[in-house]
């Protein structure tokens, strides 16, 4: 394989993971072109998370090779802290240190990682907090914001190290639905200021919108991937037009039966016929 | 005659009170006050412990716990971050000294502190005389019950909060030392303040190395003014100067949960 300079944000080759017995990624190749968002979308279980988590070497990959800003993560003599330095993470959970106020939590690494002095980790660690929206909750400890703070605050920890590259595992799914919006709009501004986006989501809306590619992911393959409006708008596949439609109308379950036939009008409400198919 | 709830509950409440003031009154009435005062108070004999129970016991007492605590929170992390190492002969040597110490008794262990290392070694001298000892022989069991309360810590912070560092780019060290044990700490707190507790009244055990006038602590000061004036006062005073050292312990502890439980 051959590749030519500027080389992808992230580069993966024939992956594969395995839990014991199970395997999870069956073979996956994939790229993120520098300056590129990528949502990465699937049902529970396909391996899109662990594929993500793969990329920041969060999970050992069982064969094949990742690169990461032209780094190989899989060579067993990376300097894995080094190449982390470039790369930012934002989980389900969030994962603030619920120890330290949120200024801390955004200097803690910039002044042991990046040895920055405590003045410039602040004026770093502030002007990312004003990126989120988040200016006066500085002082605040993790435990006393919201859902969705938590996540702007997290985002905010990991722009503080000025990240090449920024991964999101399904940064909306733990939030109460009314906060969502707050999270998708950074994400959204930070897309348009130009980094470079893996995201895991179940975020339809975002993913159509905000993505430049959108890979659908089903049992640890890339079933397909293109521009939104082709992979969400007119899917190719059996499997991603059966997962669209749960996804985007999930009490008609019983469509599942015959997922090549046009998605219907939605049924009226309480016919008993969709009762008996309801999970 | 059917009564109804609220009055089945003011009865139930009414004959609890009832036995409650029966009991007490029968202590009041049946106690002989005058010989329990004889007993247990004796004005001149308390005089008589102050200020030595303060100056010397109860100094001695706070002295071999802190110093016991120290050696065990120490050698405790020590042995607790062996069980959750990558290297299996640490695990397996930590999980022995664990069950080992855990199955003896205080006592024995002091005793072979105490008197089988210098009789193994005769020109060898355990450092700090009696404290050194008491440290060193209290502590090594402590250090059995604290690696475990230690290690449940550290494993009870959230797999993510390692993550969340190691992303950042934090080594395992780094990791390890700024984010999780931290809070592996505040976690342990309440337990380990309970251990600090225990080890203040196993402390009293100390009498078996053969305590001098300046080494003794409090339940050997409290035993031998039991001897020398035949009466029980000095046991009574004796338990209180523990209350002294234990009850504030458990308001510091109050305080800091609640502290933490802001940041948590």
């Amino acid at each position: 394989m051959t590749t030519t300079p500027p080389r992808p944000a992230v580069e993966i080759r024939d992956l594969h993971k395995s839990f014991g017995p199970l395997e999870v990624l069956k073979g996956i190749d994939f790229e993120v072109a520098q300056g590129e968002v990528v949502c990465v979308v699937g049902p529970s279980g396909s391996g899109k998370s662990t594929l993500l988590r793969c990329v920041d070497l969060l999970e050992e990959p069982t064969a094949g090779r990742i690169w990461v800003n032209g780094v190989e993560m899989t060579d067993p003599d990376v300097e894995v802290d080094a190449v982390r330095r470039g790369i930012g993470m934002v989980f389900q959970s969030f994962n603030l240190f619920p120890h330290l106020t949120v200024l801390n939590n955004l200097t803690i690494a910039q002044r042991r990682v990046l040895r920055r002095g405590r003045a410039e980790a602040e004026r770093i660690a502030r002007a990312n907090l004003e990126r989120v929206g988040l200016t006066d909750k500085a002082d605040a400890f993790p435990a006393q914001l919201s859902g969705g703070q938590q996540q702007r605050a997290a985002i905010a920890r990991s722009l503080s190290m000025e990240p090449k590259l920024m991964l999101f595992d399904e940064p909306t799914s733990a939030l109460d639905p009314e906060l969502v919006g707050d999270v998708l709009t950074v994400m959204r501004q930070l897309a348009e200021d130009g980094m470079t986006m893996m995201v895991v989501t179940h975020e339809m809306a975002f993913a159509r919108d905000v993505a430049d590619r959108v890979v659908f992911m089903d049992g640890g393959v890339v079933v397909e991937q293109g521009p939104p409006q082709e992979v969400l708008g007119a899917p190719k596949h059996e499997r991603t037009r059966a997962f669209l439609s749960r996804v985007l109308d999930p009490t008609r379950v019983a469509q599942l039966g015959q997922p090549d036939q046009a998605p219907e009008p939605p049924a009226a409400p309480g016919l008993p016929a969709d009762d008996r198919h309801r999970i | 005659m059917k009564l109804r709830r609220r009055q089945r509950e003011r009865l139930s409440l009414g004959i609890q009170y009832l036995v409650f003031i029966a009991v007490i009154a029968a202590v009041l009435f049946a106690a002989d006050w005058d010989r329990l005062a004889d007993a247990f108070f004796r004005v001149d004999i308390i005089k008589s412990m102050f200020p030595t129970i303060i100056t010397v016991a109860l100094r001695n007492t706070i002295l071999y716990t802190l110093g016991a605590f120290a050696f065990g929170l120490v050698f405790g992390t020590i042995l607790a971050l062996m069980r959750l190492s990558r290297v299996a002969p640490y695990r397996w040597v930590a999980t022995a000294y664990i069950e080992l110490f855990r199955g003896l008794p205080a006592l024995l262990v002091l005793f072979l502190v105490g008197y089988g290392i210098p009789i193994a070694f005769p020109e060898r001298q355990i450092p700090g005389g009696v404290f050194g000892s008491i440290a060193i022989g209290l502590g090594l069991t402590a250090a059995a019950y604290m690696a475990e309360t230690i290690r449940a810590g550290i494993q009870a912070v959230p797999k993510g909060q390692m993550e969340a560092a190691r992303t950042l780019g934090m080594s395992h060290f780094t990791a390890m030392r700024t984010i999780v044990i931290p809070q592996a700490f505040r976690i342990v707190i309440p337990p380990l303040t309970n251990e600090l507790i225990l080890l203040t009244k196993d402390s009293s055990l100390a009498y078996v190395l053969g305590v001098t006038a300046q080494t003794i602590e409090i339940t050997k000061f409290g035993r031998d003014m039991l001897n020398d004036r035949v009466n029980a006062t000095p046991l009574l005073v004796a338990g209180l100067a523990y209350l002294v050292i234990t009850l504030p312990l458990s308001q510091v502890v109050r305080r800091l949960e609640l502290r933490y439980a802001k940041a948590r």
